[in-house]
């Protein structure tokens, strides 16, 4: 498969839609491609008073990032100890099987309870969204690290914390990695979802409900476009994270 | 190195016995295990598959504790591993997010050693298993005798006493096996170590070991310490080989023949 192979049914998508719109001719259902383009040319322009495409951008980029630190450093840790001690985590484990199915919005009226509308809400949402992934994924990648690399560490005296550094983690790196990464997709639907909650007010997913109000669905689409964009280029940056730090995992068989 | 010195005691196993409590019961894998293990020694354990031949090893080696008796090296009662001493495991235990020269190193990175005089080890234990053009490659370029190659210089160059080695070659193949007993009493005798291994090959106790320790099935224990007289260099296809074998390989028939009427 040559790469642009993969561009073949998007292309095809766009000139349905063009073709669509000219036949419909109604932008308040369906506008024409190149008014949604527009939108993308004019990024850092006001949109009725809500900001701009870009501040709007890094005002869920921002929380996003927050919750997921937030739940890294509380998730990877504690995913390390219930991995390297299998009765802690099967006593953990039924906890964990019943909060985890519920969905991040599941979450939104408790959240808004607790700690009002605005940003705590939201990264709360956001941390709730990425906490499990991270957590069972790290479960898993310590839980399965061999045996006989840990027996290897312990004949050549290493330390609790030199076994931490030099084998656990590096060994449980690629499913931690891949915890991470969906984590992060989680992170980002929750932050789009969280936004078009009441009381939002800023944030791409305000700026499409938002501009739904005035039936801009040229922007509303620009708005997901431009989601969609932010997510994929999150979601390669830790491909490519993984597959230089963890290049051995796949040749390794 | 020093002078081999024939008294002194490296490993001294006394009335060691180990069980496994387990949902169905108790298993006793090994049962009042005496065993001396001189300096410069090469010592093979050699038993049915389940004698607990093994599990005699990992507590030489510190990963488990006896039920009852004790396991010392070099006069101190064994709880955790001995600087005194390294294991080679079967296979797997080579790191494959590190080089072959990171992994060759890593005894001595985890003891603290200075990176120059770190990299003066590796280089010295990588020449002498022949892989020394190799420090740069990962263990997945390697061949499974690479490998082993490698795992025997990282346990070389944190400079033991003892080596214990776990049935090292039993995944290689036939040829490559016999190539690495070779090679591995090469590295022997040059470098005076006593080494205590593991296998449940007569073929490779013979040629290998000064003394065989043959195991019952479970419980193990102790049947008989075989000297063996073959002079070195010892050549697989002469008479005086073939006979021993046969006389090694009688011996397991009859225990495992016993086991089996039991």
């Amino acid at each position: 498969m040559k790469w642009y192979t993969k561009l073949i049914l998007p292309v095809a998508a766009v000139l349905i839609w063009e073709i669509a719109a000219i036949l419909v001719n109604n932008p308040y259902i369906l506008p024409r491609v190149e008014d949604v383009f527009a939108v993308f040319l004019t990024p850092f322009a006001d949109i009725y008073g809500s900001g701009s495409l870009v501040s709007n951008a890094v005002v869920s980029i921002t929380r996003v990032v927050t919750g997921f630190v937030i739940a890294c450093v509380i998730a990877v840790p504690l995913g390390i100890i219930l991995g390297r001690y299998p009765r802690l985590e099967n006593f953990c484990d039924g906890l964990i099987q019943i909060l985890r199915p519920i969905p991040p919005m599941a979450w939104v009226p408790l959240s808004l309870a607790w700690f009002g509308i605005g940003m705590t809400s939201i990264v709360f949402i956001i941390v709730i969204g990425c906490f499990f992934p991270i957590l069972v994924n790290t479960i898993d990648g310590v839980s399965r690290v061999k045996k006989s690399w840990l027996e290897t560490a312990k004949i050549y005296q290493a330390s609790d914390r030199q076994v931490l550094s030099k084998v656990l983690l590096q060994a449980a790196g690629p499913a931690i990695c891949n915890g991470l990464r969906l984590g992060f997709g989680i992170a980002w639907m929750s932050v789009v979802a969280a936004e078009m909650m009441p009381g939002a007010s800023s944030g791409l997913g305000y700026l499409i409900m938002y501009t739904y109000n005035f039936g801009q669905v040229h922007i509303i689409i620009a708005g997901m476009i431009a989601i969609g964009i932010i997510g994929i280029a999150a979601d390669q940056l830790f491909r490519i994270l993984q597959k230089k730090k963890f290049a051995w995992e796949a040749l390794d068989k | 190195m020093s002078e081999t010195d024939w008294d002194k005691v490296w490993v001294k196993v006394e009335h060691a016995t180990k069980q496994f409590f387990t949902k169905k019961g108790t298993v006793t894998a090994l049962e009042d295990v005496n065993l001396e293990v001189h300096d410069g020694e090469f010592v093979c354990l050699l038993g049915p598959s389940g004698c607990g031949k093994t599990t005699l090893l990992r507590m030489i080696g510190g990963l488990d504790a006896p039920t009852s008796g004790t396991v010392e090296i070099d006069g101190e009662i064994v709880d955790k591993p001995s600087p005194m001493m390294t294991m080679v495991f079967q296979e797997y235990s080579l790191y494959p997010w590190r080089t072959i020269a990171e992994n060759v190193g890593f005894g001595l990175e985890m003891m603290k050693v200075p990176k120059d005089k770190r990299a003066e080890g590796v280089a010295k234990y990588l020449e002498l298993v022949g892989l020394k053009d190799f420090g740069n490659s990962y263990p997945y370029e390697l061949s499974g005798g690479m490998r082993q190659r490698a795992a025997v210089a990282r346990a070389l160059a944190s400079e033991p006493a003892v080596m214990l080695m776990d049935e090292p070659f039993g995944a290689l193949d036939a040829q490559t096996r016999n190539k690495m007993q070779r090679e591995l009493l090469e590295i022997w005798e040059k470098t005076k170590k006593t080494i205590l291994f593991v296998t449940h090959s007569v073929d490779e106790a013979v040629f290998l070991a000064d003394k065989i320790v043959i195991l019952t099935p479970r419980p193990g224990r102790i049947h008989e310490i075989y000297e063996n007289p073959l002079p070195r260099p010892r050549d697989r296809t002469s008479v005086e080989f073939a006979s021993l074998r046969k006389k090694v390989l009688q011996v397991i028939e009859e225990l495992e023949q016993e086991n089996a009427n039991l």
